[in-house]
Parts: C-alpha cells; sequence; structure tokens
C-alpha cells in the first residue's frame, strides 16, 4: 500500500481548520466528499497551463486539453472495468445519467403496459425520472420491498420482476441504510426477463472496487464529488450495444457528424451524448481523483471503512436510546450511518454536534418513500470516508452522549 | 466552545414550548386549515384557525417537528389570538425579519414572547424550521380555505 491510512487527511488542506472552535470532523460524506491538494492542484494546473477547448483547435493547448480529457475517459473505463472507453460518457452528476437512461432509452423502447422496477431505498434521483417515465408512456413503477433491517427483499424482487418489466434499476448502496445490493443476483432476475439492469453507483464508487462486466449490469452512474473529484461531473456507462441504439438528448457543438439545412448526423456514442463544450475542469479533476484512491488501492479503501464501521457501530449502538437504521453487520454495509435518537429531532441533534465540530446532514437524504416505508420523518446521518478515523467515530459518539444530556436537562 | 453556545437558540423557555406545546392538537370547526412542509427535512405542520368577528379566535396547530419548529409554533398560537388579519400578517412580517437577522423596529411589542427565538438568527440552517408555523398561518388566513390545502414554503 503506498499511502498510510491514519495520515491521508493530511493531504486535505480543508480538514484542517477548526469550526466553532472544535476540531472540524467531517462525516457528510454521503453528501460530498473533501478534495485532496492533488485533485485541487490537477484543476489549477490545468487551467494555468493547458486550458483551451477540446477535439476542435488544432492548436498545441487544445491538443494537450483534448488528450487528457480522452486520457480521464481510458482511466475512468478501467477504474470501474468497462471493456471500452466508448462505454464512459461524461455526466455532471448521478442525477444527470439516471435521467439520461429515462429520457434516451426509456423514452425509446417503453410501451404502455410495460413495468419499470426500483426499491423502497431508492434516492430521488433514481425515483422520479422513472416515475416521470411510467407516467409518460403509460407504464407501471414497481417497488422491491425491503427487509426488517433495511437489506434488500430478494423474495420480494423474485416477485416483482416479472416477464413486463422492461428496466429495473436499483443503488449500489443506499444513501440511507448503507445496505450494500446484490446487483449481480437481482440482474440475473432482470435478464431473464428480458429487461435490463441499470445501476445507481453514486454510494458505492467512492468506497468499493466496481467491475461492471463482473456485475452483468447494463448502465451505472456515480458522480465525481461523491469520490474527492470536483462537483459538476459524473459518469454514464453503458453497454455499447445498447448506447448505439439510444438517441442522443442533447443536440449542438462538439456531438454532431454532419450538419445539412434539413438533416444532421451524429458522431457515435459516447460523444453523441456530450452536445456542447463540456467540465474538461471537472474531468481533469475526476482523473486526478481516481489517481489519488488507485494510489490507496480501492480493495484497500473497503476494508479499511469496514474495519472503521467494525469500530464505532458497536459503540453506538450502546448509546441508549439510539436506533441505527439498515443492517448491523459491517459486511453488509457501508460507512453510512442513519440513527435517531429517542424524543430528539435530527436537526436538533445536528444542530448540537456542529457545536461540537462535527458534520452531519439531518433530513430525509433525498428519500421521501424510504422515511415513509421506515415510518420516520427524518434521520441523522453519519457517514465516513477513507481519510476518517477511528477518533472521529469517537468524537461523534462523545458528541451524541453530550446531545442527549443537554437536551434532557435543559440548559447545560 | 462546544454546546454551551446552544444556550442562545435553545432557550428554557423554547425547550418547555417543545416539550409542552400550546394549542397542539386539531379543531372542529375551523375557518381556515393549510398544512405546509419543509422540504429541506419532510416536517409537516398543519394550522387550523377559528375567526370571531374579524379576530382569530382560536388556533391549533398539528404534526410534528424538531425543537425550533414545535416551540415557535406553539408560541405563534399564544401570540396570534385575538389579533385581526392585519395584525397577523405584521406578526410574521416581523418574526421573518427578525429571525434572518434583519433590523425591524418594536420587535417585543409585536410579537411578544416569540420575541425570545431572535437567536436563531444565530444559526442560519434553522430559520426554516422556526418560520414554518408562522408562515403556515400567514397562507391559512390568506388562502381562506376551509379545506385543508397544501401550502409552499416560499425562499424568502
Amino acid at each position: 500500500m503506498a499511502k498510510k491510512m491514519n495520515n491521508l487527511s493530511e493531504d486535505f488542506p480543508i480538514l484542517q481548520q477548526k469550526v466553532n472552535d472544535e476540531q472540524l470532523v467531517y462525516l457528510d460524506n454521503a453528501a460530498t466528499t473533501q478534495k485532496p491538494r492533488a485533485v485541487v492542484e490537477a484543476i489549477t494546473n490545468y487551467y494555468y497551463h493547458d486550458n483551451a477547448n477540446v477535439h476542435r483547435g488544432v492548436h498545441t493547448l487544445a491538443e494537450r486539453a483534448t488528450a487528457q480529457f480522452e486520457a480521464v475517459r481510458k482511466k475512468v473505463a478501467h477504474f470501474i472495468n468497462a471493456s471500452s472507453e466508448e462505454e464512459i460518457i461524461y455526466t455532471k452528476g448521478t442525477t444527470e445519467g439516471l435521467n439520461w437512461i429515462a429520457a434516451s432509452y426509456g423514452e425509446t423502447f417503453l410501451k404502455p403496459g410495460d413495468e419499470i422496477v426500483i426499491s423502497y431505498m431508492e434516492h430521488h434521483s433514481n425515483l422520479v425520472p422513472w416515475q416521470n417515465l411510467a407516467k409518460k408512456k403509460g407504464a407501471v413503477l414497481k417497488y422491491i420491498d425491503l427487509l426488517p433491517d433495511g437489506q434488500l427483499d430478494m423474495d420480494s424482487a423474485y416477485k416483482q420482476i416479472t416477464d413486463k418489466t422492461v428496466i429495473v434499476s436499483l443503488a449500489h448502496a443506499s444513501n440511507v441504510l448503507g445496505a450494500v445490493n446484490p446487483i449481480a443476483e437481482v440482474t440475473k432476475i432482470a435478464h431473464l426477463h428480458g429487461a435490463i439492469m441499470v445501476v445507481d453507483g453514486a454510494q458505492s464508487t467512492p468506497h468499493m472496487k466496481i467491475d461492471v462486466q463482473a456485475l452483468g449490469i447494463d448502465f451505472f452512474a456515480f458522480s465525481g464529488h461523491k469520490l474527492m473529484a470536483p462537483t459538476g461531473i459524473g459518469i454514464l456507462w453503458g453497454k455499447s450495444e445498447l448506447l448505439d441504439k439510444m438517441p442522443p438528448l442533447e443536440f449542438g457543438g462538439e456531438m454532431i457528424d454532419w450538419v445539412q439545412l434539413q438533416k444532421t448526423t451524429y458522431k457515435k456514442a459516447p460523444w453523441k451524448f456530450e452536445g456542447g463544450t463540456q467540465n474538461i475542469a471537472g474531468v481533469i479533476g475526476l482523473g486526478a481523483a481516481i489517481d489519488y484512491l488507485e494510489s490507496i488501492g480501492m480493495e484497500n479503501i473497503a476494508s479499511y471503512e469496514k474495519t472503521l464501521i467494525a469500530n464505532v457501530l458497536p459503540e453506538m449502538l450502546n448509546i441508549q436510546g439510539i436506533e441505527i437504521y439498515g443492517p448491523l453487520d459491517p459486511e453488509k454495509r457501508t460507512g453510512i450511518i442513519s440513527f435517531n435518537l429517542k424524543g430528539l429531532h435530527p436537526h436538533d441533534v445536528a444542530t448540537a454536534l456542529d457545536m461540537e465540530g462535527v458534520a452531519i446532514r439531518a433530513g430525509h437524504h433525498c428519500a421521501q418513500p424510504l422515511m415513509e416505508y421506515l415510518n420516520v420523518a427524518a434521520t441523522a446521518r453519519a457517514s465516513f470516508y477513507v481519510y476518517n478515523t477511528v477518533a472521529d467515530g469517537k468524537k461523534l459518539i462523545e458528541a451524541i452522549k453530550a446531545t442527549k444530556e443537554f437536551f434532557n436537562n435543559g440548559i447545560v | 466552545m462546544g454546546l454551551s453556545r446552544l444556550d442562545n437558540l435553545y432557550r428554557q423557555m423554547i425547550l418547555e414550548h417543545a416539550s409542552h406545546p400550546h394549542h397542539h392538537g386539531t379543531l372542529e370547526n375551523a375557518d381556515h386549515q393549510l398544512e405546509l412542509r419543509n422540504p429541506t427535512c419532510g416536517d409537516v405542520l398543519t394550522v387550523q384557525v377559528v375567526m370571531q368577528a374579524g379576530k382569530v379566535s382560536d388556533v391549533a396547530f398539528s404534526g410534528s417537528g424538531c425543537t425550533i419548529s414545535q416551540a415557535s409554533a406553539s408560541m405563534m398560537t399564544d401570540e396570534v389570538i385575538g389579533k385581526t388579519p392585519i395584525q397577523v400578517e405584521q406578526m410574521v412580517m416581523t418574526f421573518s425579519k427578525m429571525v434572518t437577522g434583519e433590523s425591524t423596529k418594536n420587535v417585543e411589542e409585536i410579537l411578544g414572547d416569540a420575541t425570545i427565538l431572535e437567536g436563531v438568527a444565530q444559526f442560519p440552517a434553522r430559520i426554516k424550521c422556526a418560520t414554518l408555523a408562522w408562515k403556515a398561518i400567514y397562507q391559512a388566513i390568506e388562502n381562506g380555505n376551509k379545506e385543508s390545502t397544501i401550502g409552499f414554503m416560499r425562499h424568502d
């Protein structure tokens, strides 16, 4: 291993600060992650030395920018084990990727009466596009149940996916429950019924080795900013044979082959989907983030986070009046821990923790149907990443205990 | 600093209102009612109003929420009884200015005990929690709905 886990936070200038006079403990990584110096510097270097528009200029800077822009596409293909970089489409994030599948593949191939199957744990970005598509097309949106511990109910998956199912779309890892879904197994069911398998990889890609071919899936979307890259850049991966059949969605520069007065031919995938000037600096930043992650190793990141959670979770469970949502076995979850404290609203908890320097999220986490399913209005959510330590976990637990005391006793 | 700064937000009276909210429940013969949702946290609050002789004669709220939204709703119900719609509007505007840190006149005179929520201004993430109930009663009276409708959180 090239890097030592316990020193990683030194690579993140933002983490070296006090918030409300307390050392910052950043535990809102499921919302967005912090950026290492290497990523920020790659973007700065690009703007200082190589900035130009890609694919069109013949001058030196344009060639440099294009070479870097396309090199990252190869890097991403390798990162998620796609069979070709031509299956890698730049997007602005997971939401855009999922929307494009619905708007392009869905609009083209869905018929009235067809079924789309998702689950109760989906983020709104893997729910609303399908809901909207189903309404437009007269299709039916169905939900796979969850087990009491928040894992996907496979019996329900077998029931909900039928010969009428055209699209199955699931989170690889839940942004609330931390549960990791058995994607390969669900994909087999989907394919058995002739449906395609779409995977929302926003919460898995930062934390584990992704192999889209081993999963057997058809589409995979993820965001750069959740894995140390800048905001505004993401990836949609799709199998070539599917991308070739899909119409482009944004028309304009870059994506065309030849334009005449009354007709236009388009480039092939992935470029036919990339209309207009892309987020080139974001792409460069994504490349640097992948380099940084791979210098640690995705398998090492996964095992480090499992150990971290195995340390933190039992201590959290010991707090009286705490309820933790999602599977409790560290082997079956990521570093997202959603919880509530008896008699306390998560918003009050998050404000109190912030006063202790601990940054967490409170709310419905863009998963309102899941909140209803869990019968809660909202939850607090602490989410860890590879630069967090056991000491951060201890600080969280101390801060939770102090919060309970504050509200139980009134004024401290 | 730690939790001591929390005292600015969670004053004793606020904690008491939140744990034992006034006018919490539902009314049989409401003249106005409205449900308002806080999209950032998912809290839902319903406000019902009975008018008599051009003044608020009774009011109730239901729904659950955080300490700040519950305390604010409880204090709001205490303060609006006996007020005309124009006075309620002035209270809502004053409250909104107070918790967003904008300067405004005669705050204590207009808002009474609810002035204690002025500490919210130091916690920008919690302003929407504090204003939910006030926006709900404003919209309820403004819309004049006898049937319950769903209002919208507008950006201030």
